[in-house]
């Protein structure tokens, strides 16, 4: 009888099996509904394709390059740190990760009276913020970790003039944006056409149009959003580059540790029949 | 308990000898783990007990490292974690392992609890067994919650809120229950103080309590096994079961390879994608709680969601609370729906396979909708899934009677892979 149900058992072992093919399935059903809704939205939406999808846009920065990051640094010195702080980072973990010397630290990123272990603060004051533009300037030490890397990167690209606006300009990523286009200088000024095809999720943009020029072509502006983009991703965490680095030994060890418990278990069990 | 306690105990000299004169430490060991005989024929679905308890230690201890830096309170907390992050020397690794742990143990406690519905192993003499652990997974939601609360982020802010305000729609006595809750008229810094104090004190206590009743439940009826056989019934001579061995060493050594595997994948998770792409750590939790400013989509952890997706596909609020309520409850009543003479899926019939596998297709089905914003089709498949997940339960005194089930055999089958 024994032997008999032997035969049988790896029916019945398929049991377990059967329930994971229907946790995928399950898995799979949705997943598969997701894009068809999507694909629904868009075509109702219509005319997607003459779109400039400025939302798909990617940073394409690398937290690994120390260069891009040395770059980013001084952009957000000379451009951004007027107005917004990094309350977060001293400037002397700021030399530390990004391979600075305390000199050139002092001399090109510093304000004269900051100490190194000062944090990263704009002298920008918080009531004129409110009265100028309606909010003081965010903190943007966590700013990609809110919004993502591609964010900052679409966001610094899509300004453009709109005189309705009391800074007469707005941003696609941020609507009603309440920070001037203070790249302009090196932007040049940009003006949106919209489709006149209204889609569901509001103005869609057709093209740019540049009214002014900059002092970067627009290959430089890029380079300069990302490595900007790239720095505030650090900015973010900076541990992140000591992080993947000794995650690569932590599960390279844990792999050696598993074929080593492995082959132990594997020895116990030679006599359980 | 089982095994056979009669079997010599060391002879003892010098410390040893005079410890184990005040302290049981050899009877414990040979009465739990080298005199204690699990059947054989674990397989795949075994480990995740052993890991839960891996997990639970884990949390524990980096818990008690991170409580040395954080700093309760709705003006500190945020800055507190941050500081964490950036300037307690590899402090992101405690606040990573915690916060992956908190999703690791999800993970491993769901698939542990469906192990024992694809074994019956709920199912007489273990239905104490089942209820402890029931009441540990709640424990757990709270622990988990209260936890997710304390970086004070805003989408732990507006979780809070929402979760909160659940307890509002019990009759007369909600909303005087609700300001009990919070200790303000809102979330607040009362709010994250008293969770704070429940979630590292309070609530690990109890844990441990259960966890502790878990086993000796665990030890005292013995493990069930994938064919669904007691191994009690089959003994030799000396009076060990026939299918069993003792656990230490032979599952000892097997669970340390089951936890080599995990800590490389959760590591992996840790070291490489700590935030796993907004699901374990949410994009809106960097920024700090904002009484002014709802998230533009509000929606619990991953491991609540199926729940959460259960509250929304009803209209009522106070009914999908309700219902969402009894979808927990009807886990407690397990052990009693099942009519079915045989434990194991193995030799169960069609209807029950059938059965199980429509829960978790709407048990995934629901955690994927309720991570979503609700759209029409999304709210019409989250009643779909919403009735399968309860017909599953209700029916189930019904099917699992008259499902078609094989011959259990009476011995375990030789296969422990």
């Amino acid at each position: 009888m024994v032997e008999s149900l032997m035969h049988r058992n790896p029916l019945g072992r398929t049991a377990g099996r059967l329930a994971m093919v229907g946790a995928s399935l399950a898995l799979g059903v949705v997943l598969l509904c997701s894009p068809a809704v999507r694909a629904a939205e868009t075509a109702a939406a219509g005319e997607a394709e003459h779109a400039v999808e400025w939302k798909s846009w990617k940073a394409g920065n690398s937290i690994a390059d120390t260069a891009s990051l040395q770059r980013g640094a001084a952009n957000f010195t000379n451009y951004c740190l007027g107005c917004h702080s990094l309350k977060y980072l001293r400037y002397e973990r700021l030399g530390k990760d990004l391979n600075i010397s305390p000199e050139l630290l002092r001399k090109n990123l510093m304000p004269a009276a900051a100490k190194p272990t000062d944090y990263i603060l704009s002298s920008f004051p918080k009531a004129d913020g409110e009265a100028w533009f309606g909010r003081s300037p965010p903190d943007l030490s966590l700013i990609t970790r809110s919004k993502g890397t591609d964010y900052v990167y679409q966001f610094l690209k899509t300004f453009y003039v709109d005189d309705s606006r009391p800074t007469h300009s707005n941003n696609l990523a941020l609507e009603g944006a309440a920070m001037p286009a203070v790249l302009s200088d090196l932007e040049g000024v940009k003006r949106a056409v919209f489709s006149s095809a209204t889609g569901g999720e509001g103005k869609m943009l057709e093209r740019f149009e540049q009214v002014a020029p900059g002092q970067l072509t627009a290959a430089q502006y890029d380079a300069f959003v990302r490595d900007t983009a790239n720095f505030l991703q650090y900015v973010g965490e900076p541990t992140q580059v000591e992080r993947e680095g000794l995650g690569i030994w932590v599960v390279l060890f844990l792999l050696v540790f598993t074929w080593f418990a492995w082959l132990l278990k594997r020895e116990y069990w030679k006599d359980v029949h | 308990m089982a095994g056979n306690n009669d079997s010599p105990l060391p002879v003892r000299t010098g410390f040893l000898g005079w410890l184990n004169k005040r302290l049981p430490v050899d009877v414990f060991v040979r009465n739990q783990l080298t005199g204690y005989y699990a059947p054989k024929n674990f397989n795949f679905w075994y480990f995740f007990g052993s890991l839960a308890l891996l997990v639970l230690v884990m949390q524990l201890l980096t818990g008690v490292f991170l409580t040395m830096h954080y700093k309760v309170g709705e003006l500190t907390a945020f800055d507190s974690v941050e500081y964490i992050m950036r300037e307690v020397p590899y402090g992101w690794l405690l606040r990573y392992l915690h916060s992956t742990g908190a999703s690791a143990f999800f993970i491993v406690v769901y698939l542990h609890m469906f192990r024992a519905m694809l074994y019956g192993s709920y199912k007489s003499p273990r239905e104490l067994l089942w209820l402890f652990g029931m009441v540990i997974y709640l424990a757990l939601m709270a622990e988990a919650f209260m936890g997710y609360v304390l970086p004070w982020g805003n989408m732990s802010f507006w979780g809070a809120q929402v979760i909160v305000n659940l307890f509002g729609t019990i009759p007369v006595i909600g909303p005087g229950l609700v300001e009990w809750i919070r200790g303000d008229y809102g979330i607040a810094d009362a709010t994250l103080n008293r969770f704070f104090s429940l979630h590292v004190v309070a609530v690990p206590l109890v844990l441990l309590l259960l966890v502790t009743l878990h086993l000796v439940a665990l030890h005292e009826s013995g493990s069930n096994n994938p064919d669904g056989v007691e191994i009690k019934e089959k003994k030799d001579a000396k009076g060990n079961p026939l299918d069993g061995i003792p656990f230490h060493p032979y599952y000892t050594v097997k669970d340390i390879v089951g936890v080599g595997v995990f800590l490389t994948l959760f590591c992996a998770v840790v070291f490489f994608m700590p935030t796993f792409g907004g699901i374990f750590l949410e994009k809106p939790n960097f920024e700090i709680a904002n009484p002014m400013s709802t998230p533009e989509h509000i929606a619990p952890v991953w491991y609540f969601t199926p729940f959460y997706a259960i509250l929304r596909a009803v209209p009522d609020q106070q009914m999908g609370a309700l219902l969402m309520a009894l979808s927990l409850v009807c886990f407690f009543l397990l052990p009693w729906l099942d009519r079915s003479p045989v434990k194991s899926t193995r030799y169960r019939g069609w209807i029950w396979k059938s059965a199980l596998t429509i829960f978790v297709i709407s048990f995934i089905g629901l955690g994927y909708l309720g991570l979503e914003p609700p759209s029409g089709l999304y709210t019409m498949l989250a009643r779909i899934f919403s009735v399968t997940y309860f017909a599953f339960f209700v029916l189930m005194p019904w099917y699992s009677k008259i499902d078609p089930v094989k011959p259990v055999p009476e011995r375990v089958t030789n296969d422990h892979g």
